[in-house]
């Protein structure tokens, strides 16, 4: 009854089936997960497997009342303490079997919520320390699915998956006993009868199957279609073009609602065949079994018609186990394969950290020595232990160097060919180039989103890779071109560059940014909550956001990609003070498509196929009348 | 609320009225068919009469058949009854959003309304698939097998008739519990789901912090909110399980009582308590069928709901009262003080007192700050938005004096965030003119600065362009956008920042080409470089929704600030 409802996932793709060696290990896996809990697992399984067995007893021993009750009334004796005695027992059977049940759903309960929890956020935890590439190799619906679609498979695996399966098991296995102790020919009958039906369930789902299949690529069609001019209404407005529009969708939907009516109406006809069928069954039995009676095949008269009381209450119950073991199975598939993609992920390897040079507080003494310190002093130096067993400290400054440095995201097609280039503290440099021409690749290497094949790219003269990455990535602040906001406060957005900072520094922060003037225009000001990735803000509000967050982090190196691109050329203008404050003795990467951006930068590299094809500041390159001249004179567009 | 959603199977009525009638029928039969069982077990086994076994054996195989065909063909009607429900709901909704303002549009974000399309339908499709079998079914067979226990036993009827609202009012009761309980734990569910996608779509920026322990420690806090959540929901639901099975002991036992000793003082024959024992079962499956109705019903309703607010959305701009015969006659613009906010409660307006002319011919630059109201200003001229004072004048007359098919067909716009679709580049360009001849295509497209890049393609201009355009690149995209929009020929043309992607250079030569060839039409041109307006007959500078100067470039320069500054901040523009 409390099925949840399934989280929606576009992107997700269909599960794939696992074959039996697959299912096996995920099973083992998934129970190994189980962990901590697996005593109450073990707990669980006995009471649903005595309560499963309860029932088969029960039944049987009902057939024993009805026996007596009829025997008694053949021979026209009333034996109510007979009855009672009997009665007892009954009720003695069932108190077991309501008992186990009742453990074992209560427990089931909170295994199932508990391990969901554990598992999610392994997953979670472990998809934090993915390295950035899994990120732009998985769609995020995908991911997402994870999260959704196949954890709720689990939960309903756990839940009632294996509960149903075991108890499904059980009771078609105790039914066929006890009919075979009934009655043997009568059996017979059922078995036939159950072949039968099996073999048309299967000619129906198989049926059900295949229109699924073809009901999933028309849904995606007409999803697609309404995606496509919902998001470019404004444009079908503009153009009048209202009723071509409805007429496609139409055909479309039309196309969809006829082979979803021939899915649907196979999905329909299970249930009443299978329900009809069984009565038919019960028909069969029904006559068969009286004409033996008749006959005198099945003993005494009374025996005879307990007999069959009790043969066609079985007969009619074995259809149901039937098909809850049928249905279950799928969805135990279905969970496994979801299983298997939630362990995929986490065994995905995790990013690379081998780094041992750290990031400390200093202090200088009166002897200008360095000194280690706990406090937050502002400044700042690499901790940096040597082979030998000394250790040395070097002063954050922002001196960054590449060295002969390629990159490729995929095989043989190189991002960045032989880049050499350095950036002493203070220093802005700014890339200008067209898209794909390796601007924000460079970035991503410094903060080693990505690590380099060849080449060396050294920090403060020390090589990147021997600096742990949290520490390297502490030490460097970066405005993206799309900024993501979290739901929250504004506050705790701008909040999210240093953790400790309090309200002051946060709305300094915003001053340099020069956001005050719009967050104070924020209904609730910087209490504003956020949802929806700051759906409610401008692109350029946004940015405004995301440059304070950089300035309440104040490290020592700013990457700028693309920050003030969605903001107009006067409101830059405006921020450029507060930027250029922000900038102050930092080395600073730029990456702007306005050259108006970039003209004051120390040095300009244009790039080109990877390649830096131009260098120098404003003055040298306009006097080089190259590619930059071009630009800067618009006789030349990227685009 | 779902009385009005239901009323979209239009059509498919009938089949949606067939569909709950034969399920009824069915039920009958099925009810009848153990009633039958008595008779076979007394008046046949009973009195060893093999003649009645046979009659009655073949009276229920017979029932059975019917029942049979009679579930298959309900089957068939709610299949197709909810499917053409199903697809009634996605084309009233999707005309609707056609038949939608700007302002309506807005009111729903994209994601939204794609929602309401696909997972909503779908709820809503399955509630009423429900709705026509087994809340039909359930009730009925409830019903019915009470009558027949009465049939057969009055005492054991009655003990029943007294359980099973009991049975009932329990469950009521529960959910009443529940229910709350479980809204909760969707909420819970939600708030998981974006702390994910939040960290799926941010991953860089929580790199780039090291906020990687930060975000896992607050998804551990969401997800053991979820889990106590959970808890806290299913925990009275699990005891459904035992219940149900207490329920059916309880009930077996006191029909094994009763009719044990009834049997034994011969009251009662066998038959009758196979019959009773029989219609127990039907009894149960009913109650429970009744409970997934509610609870299906009640999952959906948030569903129904979001469908309904589309549906029931009134597009706040009508043309209902315009003459159709009124044309467009001439391409001069006058704005008479005009105000606009896009909400009513707003307080703030995002255009407030402007007033200006343009004449036929002319061109209008209008330069601004990101939010100065420039894109809400061109966009009340084609009515794509209703002033909220004053009025809005094409060629002398009101523009809600026109048909608003009248007054786009002369009014083309070049959007800010413009679209492309999927087909090829000539379906696209067609959108502007669907009759126009490959010689105007390609003209439209020199103009545009277009052709060249567009022969260069392998098929020209029966190139395909994929889902939202990606796969041409922004320039090509925004020139596309213009040849579009040239192709309508219209009266007035406005250009929302839509050659920010161009070179400065390639951007001069649509502008010359577009004024050379369309001496008659009134041009608007946004833009963000000053150097795409210099030329404009009258320039408007706005700021902060308010018209902070106005008139050419020189006098601009002389005496309007703001515009200096912009110009200053492009470097004196590009000389």
């Amino acid at each position: 009854m409390a099925k949840i409802i399934r989280t929606p996932s576009r992107g997700g793709k269909p599960m794939a089936k696992l074959d039996f060696k697959e299912s096996l290990s995920v099973f083992k896996r998934l129970f190994k997960e189980l962990g901590s809990f697996r005593i109450r697992v073990i707990i669980v399984f006995i009471s649903i497997v005595l309560h499963s067995v309860s029932y088969a007893v029960g039944t049987m021993y009902l057939k024993e009342i009805l026996t007596f009750i009829f025997e008694n009334a053949a021979n026209g004796v009333v034996d109510f303490k007979g009855l009672a005695e009997m009665m007892a027992w009954f009720i003695f059977i069932d108190v077991i079997g309501i008992l186990t049940i009742t453990v074992a759903s209560r427990m089931t309960l909170t295994i199932a919520a508990s391990m969901l929890c554990q598992l999610r956020v392994k997953m979670f935890d472990h998809m934090q320390k993915l390295p950035i590439s899994y990120f732009d190799r998985n769609i995020h619906g995908e991911i997402m699915s994870r999260y959704t679609n196949d954890t709720d498979a689990i939960r309903e695996l756990l839940s009632n998956g294996f509960r149903e399966l075991i108890n499904g098991a059980v009771t078609v296995l105790s039914v066929f006993v006890s009919m075979l102790i009934l009655s043997p020919i009568l059996t017979l009958i059922v078995i036939g009868n159950l072949i039968l039906m099996g073999f048309l369930v299967v000619i129906v789902t198989g049926k059900t199957g295949k229109y699924f299949l073809g009901i999933q690529k028309q849904t995606a069609d007409v999803n697609g279609y309404v995606e496509e001019y919902i998001a470019g209404q404004k444009v079908v407005k503009v153009f009048c073009h209202e009723n071509v529009v409805v007429k496609g969708f139409g055909k479309k939907n039309d196309e969809l609602r006829i082979i979803g009516t021939k899915g649907s109406t196979y999905a329909q006809i299970l249930m009443p065949l299978l329900g009809n069928l069984s009565y038919l069954n019960y028909a069969i039995v029904a006559i068969g079994g009286s004409s033996l009676i008749a006959l005198g095949k099945m003993g005494s008269m009374a025996a005879g018609i307990a007999t069959l009381v009790m043969f066609l209450q079985l007969a009619r119950q074995i259809g149901r186990p039937v098909a809850m073991i049928s249905q279950q199975f799928n969805a135990v598939m279905m969970a496994l394969a979801g299983a298997k993609r939630v362990f995929d992920m986490m065994d995905e390897p995790v990013e690379v950290d081998d780094g041992y040079v750290t990031l400390v507080n200093i202090q200088r003494d009166e002897n200008g020595e360095i000194r280690e310190c706990d406090c937050r002093t502002g400044s700042w130096a690499w901790k940096h232990p040597h082979k030998d067993g000394s250790l040395t400290y070097k002063e954050l400054k922002g001196d960054i160097q590449f060295e002969d440095v390629s990159f490729q995201y995929v095989k043989d097609k190189k991002v960045l060919k032989n880049v050499d280039l350095y950036a002493k503290p203070g220093q802005q440099i700014a890339f200008v180039g067209a898209t794909g021409a390796g601007k924000t690749t460079i970035t991503n290497l410094i903060n080693r989103f990505y690590d380099i094949p060849d080449g060396k790219i050294r920090y403060d003269g020390i090589n990147i890779n021997k600096i742990k990455k949290a520490d390297l990535r502490r030490s460097l602040a970066m405005v993206l071109q799309d900024t993501h906001l979290f739901t929250g406060t504004v506050m705790d957005n701008i909040r999210y560059g240093k953790l400790d900072a309090t309200d002051e520094e946060v709305m300094k922060a915003a001053e340099v940014a020069n956001a005050t003037s719009f967050i104070s225009h924020l209904p609730e000001g910087f209490n504003t909550m956020l949802t929806s990735d700051g759906a409610n803000l401008s692109q350029g509000q946004r940015q405004l956001i995301s440059i304070a967050r950089a300035a309440v982090a104040d490290p020592p190196v700013l990457i700028l990609d693309e920050a003030t691109s969605s903001i107009d050329t006067r409101t830059e203008a405006a921020i450029q003070k507060g930027l250029a404050q922000l900038m102050k003795g930092k080395t600073v990467f730029i990456i702007a498509h306005r050259l108006s951006t970039v003209r004051n930068a120390d040095a300009i590299l244009v790039l080109q196929d990877g390649e830096i094809i131009e260098r120098g500041d404003h003055d040298k390159l306009m006097l080089l009348r190259g590619k930059y001249y071009q630009l800067y004179n618009g006789l030349f567009s990227w685009e | 609320m779902w009385r009005k959603l239901f009323s979209n199977v239009n059509q498919y009525k009938k089949y949606a009225i067939l569909a709950p009638l034969f399920v009824v029928l069915e039920v009958v039969c099925e009810v009848l068919i153990p009633k039958i069982m008595t008779y076979i077990i007394d008046d046949g086994v009973a009195k060893g009469n093999i003649n009645a076994v046979l009659i009655n054996g073949g009276i229920m195989v017979i029932l059975a058949g019917l029942s049979l065909l009679l579930g298959l063909l309900s089957a068939r009607f709610a299949a197709v009854a909810s499917m053409g429900f199903g697809a009634n709901l996605r084309e009233n909704m999707f005309n609707k959003v056609q038949n939608f303002s700007f302002k309506n549009v807005d009111k729903f974000s994209t994601g939204s309304l794609i929602t309401r399309f696909t997972t909503d339908v779908s709820f809503v499709q399955q509630a009423f698939m429900m709705s026509i079998r087994i809340a039909f079914r359930a009730p009925v067979m409830l019903i019915l097998s009470i009558v027949m226990i009465f049939t057969i036993n009055i005492k054991i009827a009655i003990a029943f008739v007294v359980l099973v609202p009991l049975v009932w009012g329990l469950m009521i009761f529960a959910m009443k519990f529940v229910v709350p309980l479980f809204e909760k734990l969707f909420k819970k569910f939600d708030a998981l789901n974006t702390k994910v996608q939040e960290n799926l779509t941010g991953i860089r920026v929580v790199k780039t912090f090291v906020r990687e322990n930060h975000e896992s420690a607050s998804f551990r806090k969401a997800s053991l909110d979820l889990q106590d959540a959970q808890i806290k929901a299913e925990k009275l639901l699990v005891y459904a399980n035992p219940l149900m099975n207490f329920v059916t002991y309880a009930i077996t036992i006191t029909v094994v009582w009763i009719g044990g000793i009834q049997i034994m003082q011969a009251t009662m024959s066998a038959g009758d308590i196979s019959g009773i024992i029989a219609y127990i079962g039907q009894l149960l499956m009913a109650l429970v069928m009744v409970a997934m109705v509610f609870v299906n019903l009640f999952m959906s309703r948030a569903s129904a709901r979001r469908i309904s607010e589309i549906i029931d959305e009134t597009p706040d701009i009508s043309d209902k009262d315009a003459d159709p015969s009124v044309k467009v006659e001439d391409s001069n613009i006058i704005f008479d003080k005009v105000s606009f906010k896009y909400k009513e409660a707003a307080e703030n307006p995002v255009l407030s007192d402007i007033s200006f002319e343009v004449k036929k011919g002319e061109v209008l630059g209008i330069v601004g700050g990101t939010g100065s109201g420039k894109s809400s200003l061109v966009q009340l001229i084609p009515r794509l938005y209703d002033a909220s004072q004053g009025n809005v004048l094409v060629g002398g007359r009101n523009v809600k004096e026109f048909k608003i098919e009248t007054l786009r067909e002369a009014v083309g716009m070049v959007l800010q965030n413009n679209t492309l679709f999927s087909g090829t580049i000539e379906e696209n360009l067609r959108w502007g003119n669907p009759n126009a001849t490959q010689e105007e295509l390609e003209e439209a497209c020199k103009i545009a600065s277009a052709h060249d890049f567009i022969v260069s393609f392998p098929n020209g201009y029966k190139s395909d362009i994929s889902q939202g355009g990606v796969n041409v690149s922004g320039g090509q995209k925004q020139r596309i956008c213009i040849a579009r929009a040239l192709l309508k020929k219209p009266k007035v043309l406005i250009l929302d920042d839509s050659t920010s992607a161009v070179d400065s250079a390639t951007e001069a030569e649509i502008r010359e080409g577009i004024k050379a060839s369309m001496k008659e039409t009134t041009l608007i041109v946004i833009a963000q470089r000053i150097a795409s307006v210099i030329d404009a007959d009258k320039i408007i500078v706005l700021d902060d929704g308010k018209i902070n100067g106005i008139g050419t470039h020189k006098e601009l320069l002389q005496n309007n600030n703001i515009y200096k500054e912009i110009y200053n901040s492009q470097l004196g523009g590009v000389r």
